[in-house]
């Protein structure tokens, strides 16, 4: 093990420069990928910020007994779906509206009677924030005597669907595309590494190396090329982010769970694309 | 120690390589291996590395059935061979100290013991002033004895050697084959495949000759020629 950590460094000494340029390569190739995914990212962000909108408003008929609307309010805060629901009485739906409606101040206060129904406000779940939860929901709604009408925008919980499948299907087809094509560059670079050692893997074999012995310093050093490359891709990203947030627009980077999947991701491109490549070498020799 | 029992080899491309070869060599012998360039000297040195697969026949190797040895197996068969080439097959960017150690390592010999034992091969060679030398600071003698003491490093029974003087000039090939003459006397087998016939004549060993593949000539068999393995 000690001779595998060795002999994987010892190729950074040896061989700095094909050593940088695979490094690079998978950086770059890697620096595209999480290019995307900041793209991905910041879209799945803004995406949330418009369904956190997403509001169904039971109103309730007048004359609705307190004891009962407390009773259903329990009830529908027990729905698998539903995350708060908030019952708003007519005041409180008034002093809001004054509040809110600063035009309509003078009107609403000559009122002699409230012309607002009192309500239950609901919020879904993350993920149950879609048009075929947000009707089911409201079906449920009706169902109480003592709803008079629900509402949500029906339209635009359709367009926020429509708009998520489509961002999620071009981010599976090009984050795809662009990380086979990662795979492809990475695992090029390091077949001419191991081919630039082909020499030495003859070698090796004639004095009595087992193949286990010959593949692993490869292995290790795949998987440190594809770290290191997944970090300096990190770092290109962040620049990226730096400089798109004070010309562009504001921009959320990776979270940290994130930011260690593409790292681990080059790694892991690192080791397989070793593997193989070695792999087939020592079959074919 | 090494025994071809009716061995033949063919080269998917290359028609047969080998026709029927048998021989033995004894442990402890010093055997030349000579004919022309193709007449099947290397192959026979590959068979007994396990470098190609034997076609047909029995190939038996310090203990080893070389013709049905699995894969995973090839690589303890050859670090009971020493093995040298006539062109040295040096790590270019490793120093000739590091070039021997290296096929211990790859063996996992204990860390410990490789440099007392690497030195101990150089100094056999004559080459312990140079142990921090790269192989392109050699010449070309210098170079093979390196060589010569990577393959002595594992304590090998059998010394397979390819032409180990066919890049060298009269001097260093005195010197090499001298080198080999002495490892031979401490007890290790050596065969070498060499065309050199002034070589051949110079020392009394045994004297296998093939041509196109066949064996035609052997010493220790055939009757003594007035001029050992004329072609």
């Amino acid at each position: 093990m000690n001779l595998t950590i060795r002999e994987a460094l010892l190729t950074f000494r040896r061989a700095p420069l094909l050593s940088a340029l695979s490094v690079t390569t998978i950086a770059f190739s890697l620096f595209v990928v999480g290019l995307f995914g900041l793209v991905a990212v910041n879209l799945q962000d803004a995406l949330r910020g418009v369904a956190e909108r997403v509001e169904i408003v039971a109103y309730l008929l007048p004359g609705t007994p307190i004891e009962t609307i407390t009773l259903a309010e329990k009830d529908i805060e027990a729905f698998p779906e539903v995350q708060s629901a908030v019952y708003v009485s007519e005041d409180s739906a008034l002093a809001r509206a004054r509040g809110e409606l600063v035009e309509f101040r003078d009107v609403l206060q000559e009122l002699e009677r409230n012309p607002l129904p009192a309500s239950i406000e609901l919020k879904l779940k993350p993920r149950f924030r879609d048009v075929q939860h947000v009707n089911e929901v409201a079906d449920r709604l009706r169902g109480f005597g003592f709803v008079d009408d629900v509402r949500f925008g029906r339209d635009w919980v359709e367009k926020l669907d429509r708009l998520r499948q489509v961002a999620a299907a071009v981010g599976l087809v090009v984050g795809a595309a662009f990380a086979v094509v990662a795979i492809i560059i990475i695992g090029t670079t390091i077949r001419m590494a191991v081919l630039q050692r082909s020499r030495e893997i003859a070698i090796m074999r004639l004095v009595g190396a087992t193949d286990g012995f010959i593949r692993r310093p490869f292995l290790l050093q795949g998987a440190i090329k594809g770290m290191l490359g997944g970090l300096v891709a990190m770092g290109l990203s962040y620049g990226a982010y730096v400089l798109i947030n004070r010309w562009l627009i504001q921009a959320a980077f990776f979270s940290r769970a994130q930011a260690l999947a593409v790292v681990g991701f080059g790694a892991l491109i690192g080791l397989f694309g070793s593997a193989a490549s070695v792999g087939r070498h020592l079959r074919r020799v | 120690m090494i025994k071809f029992t009716n061995v033949f080899k063919a080269f998917p491309k290359g028609g047969l390589a080998l026709k029927d070869v048998s021989f033995h060599i004894a442990k402890g012998e010093f055997v030349f291996l000579t004919g022309h360039s193709g007449a099947g000297k290397s192959t026979v040195l590959k068979l007994v590395f396990a470098e190609e697969p034997v076609t047909s026949g029995e190939v038996r190797v310090s203990g080893f059935n070389v013709a049905e040895l699995r894969p995973k197996d090839v690589p303890m068969l050859r670090r009971r061979l020493g093995i040298v080439f006539q062109d040295f097959r040096l790590l270019e960017d490793r120093t000739a100290e590091e070039n021997v150690a290296f096929a211990l390592e790859v063996t996992g010999a204990r860390r410990s013991t490789i440099g007392a034992r690497v030195m101990r091969v150089l100094t056999q060679v004559g080459l312990a002033a140079k142990a921090q030398a790269y192989p392109r600071e050699l010449s070309g003698g210098e170079q093979q004895r390196v060589a010569i003491a990577r393959a002595l490093v594992n304590e090998p029974t059998v010394l397979l050697a390819d032409e180990p003087t066919g890049n060298l000039d009269e001097r260093a090939t005195r010197g090499v084959f001298q080198l080999l003459r002495d490892i031979n006397a401490s007890g290790t087998a050596v065969l070498m495949a060499t065309h050199d016939l002034d070589l051949v004549r110079q020392a009394p060993y045994r004297v296998i000759e093939l041509q196109e593949g066949a064996l035609v000539y052997d010493s220790v068999v055939d009757e003594p020629r007035d001029q050992a393995a004329s072609p």
